[in-house]
């Protein structure tokens, strides 16, 4: 297994620039995930890193070596697309076995190799039986076991759990990371899933038209977007947003919504009066009977053990998470109250976060 | 809009019964929604009364009426499919329009256009009417189908998945539109979904089916805390209720027949404890909740962190139980 290294990549097709001079790096035995919406270059990164698309300029290094202008054969990664593309004449062990079949490895230790990856995936029962018998599950079972048969440098997947439903989902989830946990294989993911995101990677690179626009562990990401777009792509429901206008100066520690003050973290820069928004996830709202932003209660969603409640408010719809137990009259008059510790302000016209003491302990810390 | 039951209703295929002696019954101005995994026999139900599949057994009645015999088209039933089905040659407009200008229905032009506008504006695509629906992103294209049902005032709706191709932001932001105008509209509703959010937040009702039977009718608060077996105590709840062996809590009092003691986040209380027999074994950050991995004996236990917590990865904990629920060697519920 080995350190993936990217430096200033960029990929042009014709005018278009699918990506835009990322730098990253993937350490040795990470589960690395690229996240955006579709057409925000995560694929076309992942297809230089795996050699089958060449970059226009830069340079990435695998184990140390610079493989930039190398073809996908001599690279050692391993990719995983859309599961479930098997031979359906083989056996699971002939389908398991075939990449090695290719590099011309002798049959007992294909054999042994065969028998070691499904005893990591734990479908040694399955090995004789044929592809076209088994279930959805068992079937990404014996395409991962195609690619870890190999013992290559690095795994390469591309929204391999697309296809399939929620709970499913969920459930290969839980595998694949504990797949992960066994393995400790380098691993490069892409989804536009958020939630696969958040539960398996290790590091995320949240990327928005070509650009790499954050790049951390998934709960840095979550209690400190570094942009507008990165706070509404993350979390569900995602962040809530408010807009007001005022100026900022270093040691603030509260703003004004609608002559309401509302407390924020210290903030570490100055900036002249314009257009800023105040960005609170839902679960950092709490309903209370008198003060706060007034709104209006338009609905309750109940989810078991916490409901979302969704109130309209001067300043827009906020959503907030809260026990199920606290009843929320719909239509109702109610108060909004934030945790001013958890709270983001982000300057509308850029769109990027405004330094305060929330973010300024991350970079220290 | 109409009542609508199922009586005894049976349906298989081959060997397979796909529906198996269901009886259902939907208010008029009811939201019900069947929850159930791939092949529990939810969208079955729904062509059943549809009459787009024959019963084996059993009937249908709308209004009062046994309409087991009648065609699809004389049964006054608006059908959304999983999968937009809309007319690619015709602008938004003309394919809301489409069901109201059917010959056996004859509205006059002034009426439809105030109710598709109507629609239009409720699902937001107000300002796409005059598109080719090709010209459309797959989100606005089943609003389109949803509307196209929407315009129409049958007896009932029935829904199949409507929200499954969408992405998750667009299904949030319609799921609580489509609950505001249905009852808006006073309209009787049959949804069907494998979501359990869906389900949980949208319905009057939920009916979970498991292997083409209905195992619990209930409202989404009486599903959740009340489940009548494992299988339905599993499919509502993030994280999934911990199912573990009797003996586990040889404290906790349980009648003798109680095999199995389902746990969910609101029965576990966590004291952090140096003698505690639990383990904290890996904690989860999901971004908006926290899973809290335990260890109790071996036993796994997955439950929502406090969003203060201070528990750290190898912890010792004591675990107390707050009335969770019994089940007996079969699954089923035994109330304490």
């Amino acid at each position: 297994m080995a350190q993936i290294k990217v430096n200033n990549l960029q990929k042009a097709f014709g005018d278009f620039v699918a990506v835009k001079g990322s730098t990253f790096t993937v350490e040795d035995g990470e589960f690395f995930v690229m996240l955006g919406p579709s057409g925000c270059g995560k694929t076309t990164t992942l297809r230089m890193i795996a050699g089958l698309e060449l970059p226009t300029s830069g340079e990435i290094l695998l184990g140390g070596e610079d493989v930039t202008f190398k073809r996908a054969a001599q690279r050692d990664i391993a990719f995983v697309f859309q599961l479930f593309a098997l031979y359906p004449h083989m056996n699971v062990r002939a389908n398991i076995g075939f990449p090695l079949k290719c590099q011309g490895m002798p049959k007992a230790e294909i054999r042994q190799r065969v028998e070691e990856a499904a005893r990591i995936l734990r479908i040694t029962e399955l090995l004789d039986r044929k592809v076209s018998g088994l279930s959805g599950g068992d079937r990404q079972r014996v395409a991962l076991g195609r690619a870890i048969v190999r013992k290559p440098m690095a795994f390469m997947m591309d929204e391999p759990l697309g296809a399939l439903d929620a709970e499913f989902r969920e459930l290969m989830c839980d595998e694949l990371r504990a797949l992960h946990d066994r393995l400790h294989a380098t691993t490069v993911y892409v989804t536009h899933d958020q939630l696969e995101a958040m539960a398996m990677a290790d590091k995320i690179a949240v990327m928005n038209h070509g650009v790499i626009e954050q790049f951390g562990t998934p709960q840095e990401i979550y209690d400190r977007p570094a942009s507008m777009f990165v706070a509404d792509f993350i979390g569900s429901p995602p962040m809530n947003f408010l807009n007001f206008k005022q100026a900022l100066h270093r040691g603030d520690r509260s703003t004004r919504l609608n002559g309401i003050a509302v407390d924020v973290p210290e903030v570490h820069e100055d900036l002249s009066e314009r257009a800023l928004t105040l960005g609170v996830r839902p679960e950092a709202v709490r309903i209370v009977a008198e003060g706060g932003l007034r709104g209006q209660v338009f609905g309750s969603e109940y989810l078991g053990t916490t409901q979302i409640v969704t109130v309209n408010t001067d300043h827009g719809r906020v959503k907030a998470r809260i026990g199920s137990e606290q009843r929320v009259p719909e239509g109702g008059n109610v108060g909004l109250a934030f945790r001013g510790e958890k709270v983001s302000i982000f300057d509308q016209e850029s769109g990027r976060a405004v330094r305060t003491a929330l973010y300024d302990g991350a970079a220290h810390g | 809009m109409a009542e609508v039951s199922l009586l005894n209703a049976t349906k298989r295929f081959g060997d397979v019964t796909a529906v198996d002696n269901v009886s259902l019954t939907i208010a008029d101005g009811e939201f019900v929604v069947l929850l159930g995994p791939t092949g529990a026999g939810k969208t079955t139900t729904l062509r059943l009364i549809a009459g787009l599949e024959p019963l084996d057994a059993g009937s249908v009645r709308i209004a009062g009426h046994d309409v087991s015999g009648d065609a699809p088209a004389m049964r006054d039933v608006a059908f959304v499919f999983q999968q937009y089905s809309l007319y690619p040659h015709l602008s938004v407009y003309d394919n809301m329009a489409f069901p109201l200008r059917s010959p056996t229905r004859r509205v006059p032009e002034d009426e439809i256009r105030r109710t598709i506008q109507e629609i239009a504006r409720m699902l937001h695509i107000d300002h796409k009417l005059q598109n080719k629906a090709t010209r459309l992103s797959g989100g606005e294209m089943q609003r389109v189908a949803i509307g196209r049902a929407l315009v129409r005032q049958p007896s009932i709706y029935l829904m199949d998945e409507p929200l499954s191709s969408l992405d998750a932001k667009l299904r949030q932001e319609l799921r609580l539109e489509l609950k505001r105008i249905q009852r808006d509209l006073g309209a009787t509703v049959l949804y069907v979904t494998h979501d359990q959010v869906e389900a949980m937040t949208m319905a009057s009702r939920i009916g979970v089916l498991k292997e083409g039977r209905l195992v619990q009718l209930g409202t989404p608060r009486e599903i959740y805390e009340d489940p009548a077996e494992t299988y339905v105590a599993t499919r509502l709840g993030q994280p999934r209720i911990n199912l573990v062996p009797r003996g586990l809590f040889p404290d906790v009092p349980a009648p003798t027949r109680v095999e199995t003691i389902g746990v969910r986040t609101e029965h576990l209380k966590i004291d952090r404890h140096h003698q505690g027999k639990a383990k904290v074994a890996r904690i989860e950050h999901l971004g908006d909740h926290r899973y809290l991995h335990l260890n109790l004996d071996g036993q796994p236990i997955v439950t929502l962190a406090d969003h203060d917590t201070d528990l750290d990865v190898g912890d010792n904990v004591a675990l107390r139980l707050e009335q969770p629920l019994f089940f007996d060697r079969e699954g089923q519920r035994v109330r304490a």
